[in-house]
């Protein structure tokens, strides 16, 4: 039996996250195939092809998969189900939404969000917004597993020579969803789940035009720029900037965050970080009890002095 | 249009729970427990569209045992018309309640079933998609904003890249995203009013469910403690701490 990982892509170029995936795909100790579902592609199998530690890319290249549709995947994945043991994807939204839809059809209760893999039925994953560790075990002869990229390294991009296989599109012309339109947030700036430094903001910074304080300092930093819930809520930023138990999970070497009080949900997902910088005018915010370094300073100030010293 | 809406009990989310004595599960025992914030947005999102007058009927449905009342009364407060309330007093997992609610929905059926996107307890983010699944009927995950069209409903999803728009032929699932909307308090006439609603009583034997340990707990611990860091009194310092201290800059 083998483990069967499911790559993600943007049409272009394989995601990082599937790197970090396939690296806890190799703790599992069997060969590893990449599931790459895409438009015809061909730079996507490219890259798949070349990622250390796998031994084939099922291709399945269709048209309809220039958007991603869960149907669509979930009917890919339970088409080659004999040969595999275990099903893996990253909890991004992408993972989230087609993974527990073919765990179901193949009758597995999925485990999501695993933080490390003890053997090929033990697994670590944080619960209630990471407040508690749990040890889970599975008795189940197949399994699902999302994996929380951030816990985990990434398998090198190159130095694979994994073979293609095509493979038959299974037929979804009956499903009842569709593609509309997507609207998809370009930047020049790192992604926030691959960056090595992130600046974040919260409420604190009151309106998204103060947000170019924060930009600045990230531009100085090659960093991405994050927020919390109530910036985002408050439409300062858009969604895809959350970071929290409901938004992104980050563990960059640094990260600062700027007006943001330190919730236990905006902590969940960015608590792993290796460096943690707060800066905020209220002392006793608890986001100073996760900081490595604090400072109690009214950010109108801090930032752009912040700009000017780097 | 009938909208059916699977709510999951779960622990305030304000409060911040602990490992039991023994880290063999979580201690719920004095813990405050509320409705999951995105099955509010789920009912929430029901009672708009009954007010817009595109839905007749909102029924709530949870799977557990008698305490689970209080959340459903909490939704018939809010606004929906009935109540299921699936008995058990075992915890099931996703997949059992998503095989239970699939039984739910060939009894009841509905043209939507909204619900939430993750529980905030387990953090499993599957029954909605699971049931989806089992019932094979179309999905759309996180979303923001919810429009119904004849037939059919355009869901804006919150997906890691930005927004992505998706339409899907009723009856479909959709599950709940934070922007969703922002859920209303109930009040106190309608919480008295909601005393006198329909609610009825379930068993996971008349829907033919035998549930499955398929994943069993072995232990439940605090994570690593964050050790307090120290406060700096200047940008320059903290540059100067980032540079030569933790090196990251
Ligand atoms: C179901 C659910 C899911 C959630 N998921 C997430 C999630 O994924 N991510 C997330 O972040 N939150 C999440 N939250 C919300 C979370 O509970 C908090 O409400 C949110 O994180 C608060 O954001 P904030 O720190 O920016 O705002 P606030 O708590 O209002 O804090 C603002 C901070 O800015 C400081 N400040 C104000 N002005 C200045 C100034 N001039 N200079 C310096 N400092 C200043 C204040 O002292 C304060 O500490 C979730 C909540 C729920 C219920
Ligand atoms: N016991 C339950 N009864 C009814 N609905 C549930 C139950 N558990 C989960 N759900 C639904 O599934 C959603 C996602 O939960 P989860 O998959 O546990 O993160 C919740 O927001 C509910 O809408």
């Amino acid at each position: 039996m083998k483990t069967l990982v499911i790559a993600e892509h943007n049409g272009e170029n394989l995601s990082a996250a599937t790197l970090s995936v396939v690296d806890a795909a190799k703790k599992l100790g069997r060969d590893i195939d990449l599931l790459v579902a895409s438009n015809s592609a061909s730079n996507v199998l490219k890259e798949a092809k070349a990622v250390e530690g796998v031994s084939t890319v099922l291709d399945f290249s269709d048209e309809k998969f220039a958007n991603e549709i869960a149907e669509d995947l979930a009917a890919c994945i339970v088409s080659v189900r004999e040969n595999y043991d275990f099903f893996l994807a990253s909890s991004s939204t992408s993972g989230k939404n087609n993974l527990p839809r073919a765990a179901a059809l193949l009758d597995i209760q999925q485990i999501s969000e695993v933080t490390e893999i003890i053997d090929d039925k033990t697994f670590k994953k944080p619960i209630y917004a990471g407040s508690c560790i749990a040890t889970v075990q599975s008795s189940q002869e197949k399994n699902a597993l999302t994996i929380r990229t951030t816990s985990f390294e990434k398998t090198g991009a190159s130095g694979g020579s994994a073979k293609i296989e095509t493979k038959d599109v299974p037929d979804t012309v009956s499903r009842k969803s569709g593609f509309v339109k997507n609207e998809l947030t370009v930047s020049d700036r790192p992604e926030l789940t691959a960056a090595d430094i992130i600046v974040s903001g919260g409420r604190g910074m009151q309106n998204g035009e103060n947000f170019a304080l924060l930009e600045a300092v990230a531009t100085k930093l090659n960093a991405a720029v994050g927020a919390s819930r109530a910036a985002v809520d408050s439409g300062f930023v858009p969604n895809d900037y959350q970071v929290g138990q409901t938004g992104k999970s980050v563990a960059p070497n640094l990260y600062i965050a700027v007006g943001i009080s330190g919730a236990i949900q905006h902590l969940a997902g960015m608590k792993d970080s290796k460096t943690i910088v707060a800066i905020n005018k209220d002392e006793e915010a608890p986001i100073f009890k996760v900081a490595d370094y604090g400072l109690v300073a009214d950010l109108f100030e801090a930032l752009p002095d912040l700009e000017s010293k780097l | 249009m009938k909208i059916l809406i699977p709510i999951k009990r779960v622990n305030d989310y304000n409060v911040k729970v602990r490992p039991n004595q023994t880290n063999t599960d979580v201690d719920l025992s004095n813990v405050k427990m509320a409705m999951n914030p995105f099955c509010e947005i789920a009912v929430e999102e029901a009672i708009r569209l009954k007010e817009a007058g595109k839905a007749e009927e909102i029924v709530v449905v949870t799977i557990g045992d008698d305490k689970h009342q209080e959340q459903l009364r909490t939704a018939l407060a809010l606004g929906a018309d009935r109540a299921l309330l699936v008995k058990t007093d075992n915890v099931l997992q996703p997949l059992d309640i998503a095989k239970t609610l699939a039984k739910v929905f060939e009894k009841e059926s509905a043209d939507l079933i909204i619900m939430g996107k993750v529980g905030i307890d387990g953090d499993n983010n599957q029954t909605g998609q699971m049931f989806a699944a089992l019932t094979n009927l179309p999905q759309v995950t996180f979303a923001s904003e919810v429009e119904i069209n004849g037939n059919s409903v355009h869901v804006t999803r919150e997906i890691d890249g930005g927004l992505e728009t998706l339409t899907a032929e009723m009856p479909a699932v959709i599950t709940t995203d934070l922007r969703l909307n922002e859920p209303r308090y109930a009040s106190l006439p309608n919480i008295m009013k909601a005393k006198r609603k329909p609610l009825e009583e379930l068993s996971l034997e008349e829907l033919g469910i035998n549930i499955e340990t398929k994943i069993t707990t072995l232990k439940v611990e605090s994570p690593p403690e964050r050790q307090e860091g120290v406060k700096v009194e200047t940008v320059d310092q903290l540059v100067d701490k980032l540079r030569n201290e933790a090196k990251v800059i």
